[in-house]
């Protein structure tokens, strides 16, 4: 029960006047994401077969590996917007909700950072 | 605040329900199967079913109610007001849809007519919502013309195309048969301001007249009060006015990348 004005409560903290980058970054990385995810299943599935040597090969190209680490980087970014969005739509514990969006940003940039690095790794690899 | 089971208390009790028969050789019957809440007593809520002779009711929803009320249980209890769907007063769920009750025809609804509360509200009694929140929410957006320029000695002048921007938002009766419909305003509708208030904010945004667009987008922008907006569109679904209040949310959010550039 609070004896705070129905106004005062709807008012809350007020404007956290931010949310228009997140909002847009999410876009621009689905878009982003159209031609990068079509490019990497159309380009898997031209393989008879999916094995370690096609794959080292495959990533060797130039272009691949800087296709790939442009795939991985809107993936895993879009991947921790999209995520923060859903835990702040159904997580109602103010400490729960932020851990959450911690330890999620967390763990999507390290797999980021792993998947960007696999890549260089094979690119740049003799 | 996302809220997903109903607390033990606001359960409807199932077995609790009343019959309230039509007489009979009654022809035209029809059965109303209606959401009841006593907050006088310690009872769970509970669903009655009161069967109604057809030929004898108006067409609405709004005249079985009236009808139940005046003729077989004067403790039903319901907002209404206009009965011709332009005060908002009998906003609530018909046959699964949020509506207003006076527009709704019985018709309209195959079988049992069943009608609950506005959805994911507090219920005060019976069919009464408390809107409280929601209003408080309108306030907070203060939803009047806001100058700087000194008042003219006649009207503020409008181009016919500037007031053509105003239809399709000034219509809305803040009924809240939208915010009510719309799941983020479920699970965030303590701080997510819901389709009706930003449909609101968004009339003064494009009110040539207004001089305070940039500090209203200043208060809208913000994770909770406008981006909970996930454009699932029930909002526009159910508006028993025909408005889209999700266009309006998604001008509003057009705006506030424009003026970042």
């Amino acid at each position: 029960m609070s004896l705070r004005s129905p106004l005062s409560q709807a008012r809350g903290l007020g404007s956290a006047k931010d949310g228009v980058g997140h909002w847009w970054m999410q876009r621009m990385t689905a878009i982003a994401l159209i031609p990068l995810s079509l490019w990497f299943v159309f380009s898997l599935v031209r393989f008879p077969l999916l094995d370690h040597a096609t794959m080292v090969a495959w990533i060797h190209a130039p272009l691949v590996a800087v296709a790939l680490v442009l795939f991985f980087l809107a993936m895993f970014y879009h991947a921790a917007l999209g995520v923060q969005v859903v835990i702040e739509d159904y997580v109602g514990n103010e400490g729960v909700k932020l851990v959450s969006i911690v330890v999620t940003k967390f763990a999507l940039f390290a797999f980021g950072a792993a998947a960007i690095f696999a890549v260089l790794k094979i690119a740049f690899g003799a | 605040m996302a809220q997903l089971t109903l607390p033990k208390n606001s359960t409807i009790d199932r077995s609790a329900g009343k019959v309230f028969k039509a007489p009979a050789g009654t022809k035209n019957v029809r059965a109303f199967k209606i959401y009841r809440y006593d907050p006088d007593t310690q009872a769970n809520p509970r669903v009655d079913t009161y069967e109604i002779d057809m030929d004898k009711c108006g067409p609405m929803v709004l005249d079985a109610l009236i009808k139940i009320k005046s003729e077989i249980d004067a403790s039903l209890t319901f907002r209404r007001s206009c009965r011709e769907g332009i005060c908002g007063s009998c906003a609530m769920n018909i046959d699964g849809t949020n509506t207003l009750a006076c527009t709704k025809a019985c018709d309209e609804v195959k079988g049992e007519v069943k009608i609950y509360p506005l959805p994911h509200m507090p219920v005060i009694k019976d069919l009464i919502p408390d809107l409280t929140h929601f209003y408080a929410q309108y306030a907070s957006i203060e939803p009047w013309l806001k100058t700087d320029t000194p008042a003219p000695t006649r009207e503020r002048l409008q181009s016919e195309e500037d007031r053509a921007k105003l239809d399709g938002l000034y219509e809305c009766i803040l009924c809240a048969c939208c915010s009510t419909s719309c799941p983020s305003y479920w699970w965030n509708g303590d701080r997510y301001l819901g389709p009706a208030v930003l449909m609101a904010a968004y009339r003064w945004l494009v009110d040539s007249r207004d001089e305070a667009t940039g500090e209203r987008l200043d208060q809208l922008e913000d994770p909770f009060k406008l981006y909970r907006c996930h454009t699932i569109m029930n909002c526009a679904k159910t508006c028993p006015k025909g408005l889209n209040p999700a266009l309006a949310i998604a001008e509003t959010k057009k705006m506030l990348v424009e003026r970042r550039g």
